[in-house]
């Protein structure tokens, strides 16, 4: 067609906006990213008292929906896990095993004082800390924390996926 | 019924088992020999005086560290309650620490089947005659019972089925997104890395 | 236990004869309230064995309270149920009450039955919020969590927190209710009473409801004690069990309720119970703020740490910090009994019971936690034998069961 003579509109650094065709033009890197960040969908990974928060967080005062995060059951359809709650030795292979059956990218939100560091629970029956079983990206501590302050968790979550730099897989 | 009435009418129904009235609070218990404890349950349950159909709670105690006289090792504790005469009494069967076993009472209610489990996973007293004894809490091939006072609050050495999985992480993350991030190292606890 | 009512579409139940398939459900999944993991053989749809399989919670709560005092275990109790947190409360004071012979004022008690009623009401909101998103009525879920935000903003005006309270304190409770909490709980019960019909219209008369839940599930009366069931689960079945009724604690014995029973002992008849419930809980509340008594709210010889309330009080706790009776109590030894007692309270799940040894220190010997989930997840195996997976996943909701409880 022809030239482009319209001035494009600089959004942020490297993203251009082209008024009248409605089309943005951008580093595939920050799209991916933007797109990413847009749609987390948790697995539900509920284990105790931070789950109730959790789903009150997800439910109708405070709704999760409207950041497109969207609890799904399955690990293989997920691309977060929550992990909320205490974490005790026999649950930690189980733990193990859905978070390897999550695809990448896959990211992980330790939610709770228990799953941040064990908590108030140094027992014999409790993992210290989720973090000795999968690698953590955003740490939400509070016992349990309020829902506003799981949400700050999710926009912090956001925030480092929105700086990620050429995060896919071997073939591209 | 008052239940000092109660724990009078099993001294008088079963002399040899009684050991020792306990009152404490208005509440009355009674350390009962192990030997016969499920007749004696039986014979409360069932007899129109008494009627206490409802087994409230089965716990084990372990007395290795209590000042009272005449106590062995551990105790199986039944709480039991009337629901149409509304009175209560507490059996404390006395359990010997060389083989810690007991009947269980599986036979007259079927609720105490994880009870008894419970007790056999976290104090280590067995019961003659369950279904099914294993570990209802802990994992099934964890050692020792945790609940016993010698074993140590944080634990002894690790479970197995830890260890394993810890070994099997470092296995993993060598196939995760960044091979040089694994568990444990971004965790807050710089000392906790493996 | 298969149901005796006729469907009006006869579905055909297999008789065991076919081949097995072992089908294990959880720990992680969407319905199963919690880390429960069912192991089921299956025949077809239908459940030939059912066997639970819990601890995936287990904290070692019993064994972290013999290493505490008396009030620092008193946290733990919140993160037992942790759904009706104020009532596990309740129920470790009163035993630790009874145990080392502490008197709670009256105001006090009956600031102790509203916020034990007001649990009563968020968790059986969130059982039937949770029960009926596993059937499969997702709005009952919204409008159940509108509700029981704003009961957790009484609650968080109240004390500051939203789940895990630890309000209740040995010997009274931690602060006073302001006026602006009592309008409020007013307002909330002037509003109540309309939300619950509003359930009611969604989901009691509703066909599929009606089918998945009548003639489900259906225990009877003397099966549910030989299980160990209490609570709505054994009230359902037709007996009259309950402990406010029994041996009331607090204000329940100075104000009037009645408590609901069912009869057939299924699924519908344990949501009846529960819905009727709610409605008695707000007669309670009501009833206790028309007759709360002015007074101090915890006793004078209660062995916690409580927020002097005069600046003169305030004064004399920093200076004499050894010296008063509040901190005197915990440090000294003799001055706590020995013996044990057991002390069982209604918490919203059933019959929740602490029993204590004490030996004289300031830690407890040994506690023991009577929990209804617990013996209630037992009792599934024989519920849910020869039946569908599908009402097990209703069975499970109306045994609401909270697997912190449980696994303890």
């Amino acid at each position: 067609m022809g030239k482009i003579t319209a001035p494009m509109v600089t959004l942020e650094d490297g993203v251009r906006l082209i008024p009248g065709a409605n089309a943005l033009l951008g580093p595939l890197n920050k799209l991916v990213n933007w797109g990413r960040a847009g749609s987390i969908w948790p697995v539900t990974f509920g284990l105790a008292c931070c789950a109730i928060e959790m789903m009150d967080a997800g439910a109708s005062t405070n709704d999760l929906d409207r950041f497109g995060i969207l609890f799904r059951a399955s690990p293989r359809q997920a691309d977060c896990m929550v992990v909320a709650g205490t974490l005790s030795k026999k649950m930690a292979p189980v733990l193990r095993r859905v978070y390897d059956q999550m695809p990448e990218p896959r990211y992980v939100l330790a939610m709770g004082s228990c799953a941040c560091s064990g908590g108030i629970f140094d027992t014999y029956a409790v993992t210290q800390g989720v973090d000795q079983i999968i690698p953590v990206d955003v740490y939400v501590p509070g016992c349990p924390p309020r829902p506003e302050a799981l949400m700050e968790g999710f926009i912090k979550l956001q925030e480092k996926i929105l700086k990620e730099q050429f995060r896919w897989s071997q073939w591209r | 019924m008052e239940s000092m009435a109660i724990a009078d009418r099993l001294q008088a129904q079963f002399p040899d088992e009684i050991l020792h009235h306990h009152v404490f609070q208005g509440q009355v218990g009674v350390s009962i020999r192990p030997g016969r404890v499920v007749e004696i349950l039986r014979w409360l349950r069932d007899t129109d005086e008494f009627r206490m159909n409802h087994l409230r709670s089965l716990c084990g105690v372990d007395n290795a560290r209590r000042k009272e006289p005449g106590l062995e090792r551990f105790e199986v504790v039944y709480h039991l309650y009337s629901i149409s005469l509304r009175h209560e009494i507490r059996l404390r069967a006395q359990v010997p620490e060389q083989e810690p076993c007991i009947d269980s009472v599986v036979g007259l209610w079927s609720g105490a089947n994880w009870l008894e489990r419970e007790t056999y996973d976290l104090m280590g007293i067995c019961f003659t005659g369950h279904p099914d004894l294993r570990r209802v809490l802990l994992p099934e091939d964890w050692q020792g019972h945790p609940l016993r006072k010698e074993y140590p609050l944080k634990g002894k050495e690790e479970w197995t089925g830890m260890t394993e999985l810890l070994t099997k992480i470092k296995e993993l993350d060598k196939f995760g997104f960044d091979p040089k991030i694994s568990s444990g190292q971004a965790g807050l606890n710089p000392e906790k890395r493996p | 236990m298969t149901s005796p009512l006729k469907q009006t579409l006869e579905v055909p139940v297999a008789d065991g004869e076919g081949e097995h398939y072992s089908l294990r459900m959880g720990p992680q999944h969407p319905a199963t309230h919690g880390v429960l993991r069912v192991d089921l053989e299956l025949d077809g749809e239908t459940i030939i064995e059912c066997k639970p399989q819990v601890g995936y919670l287990h904290r070692g709560f019993e064994k972290l309270a013999e290493n505490r005092t008396y009030a620092q275990a008193l946290i733990l109790t919140d993160r037992l149920d942790y759904i009706a947190a104020m009532a596990n409360n309740v129920g470790y004071c009163l035993a630790v009450e009874k145990l080392l012979g502490i008197s709670v004022p009256l105001r006090a008690q009956y600031i102790r039955t509203i916020v034990c009623e007001m649990s009563r009401l968020c968790s059986h909101l969130l059982w039937l919020a949770t029960h009926a998103l596993d059937i499969g009525a997702m709005t009952v879920f919204l409008y159940c969590f509108r509700e029981r935000e704003i009961l957790l903003d009484l609650f968080e005006e109240l004390c500051g927190a939203r789940l895990t309270f630890s309000y209740p304190r040995i010997g009274g409770v931690r602060q006073d209710v302001t006026a602006h909490f009592v309008d409020e709980l007013q307002r909330f019960l002037d509003l109540f009473p309309t939300k619950v019909e509003e359930y009611e219209t969604l989901i009691d008369t509703n066909r599929i409801w009606l089918k998945r839940t009548v003639g489900v599930g259906v225990v009877s009366g003397e099966d549910a004690l030989a299980l160990g069931l209490t609570g709505a689960c054994l009230r359902g079945s037709g007996v009259d069990y309950d402990l406010r009724k029994h041996q009331p604690y607090d204000a329940y014995a100075q104000v009037e309720f009645e408590v609901p029973l069912g009869s057939d002992g299924d699924i519908y008849a344990r949501y009846r119970c529960r819905m009727e419930e709610m409605h008695q809980s707000v007669r309670i509340i009501a009833q206790c703020i028309n007759q709360l008594p002015p007074g101090p709210i915890i006793g004078a010889d209660a062995p916690d740490l409580i927020m002097p309330t005069t600046a003169s009080a305030r004064v004399e706790a920093e200076s004499n910090l050894y010296g008063t009776g509040l901190i005197r109590l915990i440090m000294d030894r003799e001055l706590y009994l020995s013996g044990d007692i057991y002390v069982a309270t209604e918490v919203p799940k059933g019959e929740l019971g602490f029993y204590f040894i004490s030996d004289g220190s300031n830690r407890p010997y040994r506690m023991h936690i009577r929990s209804p989930s617990f013996i209630h997840i037992g009792a599934l195996a024989a519920i849910a034998r020869g039946e569908m997976i599908a009402d097990l996943i209703a069975n499970i909701g109306s045994l609401d069961v909270v697997l912190g409880e449980s696994d303890r």
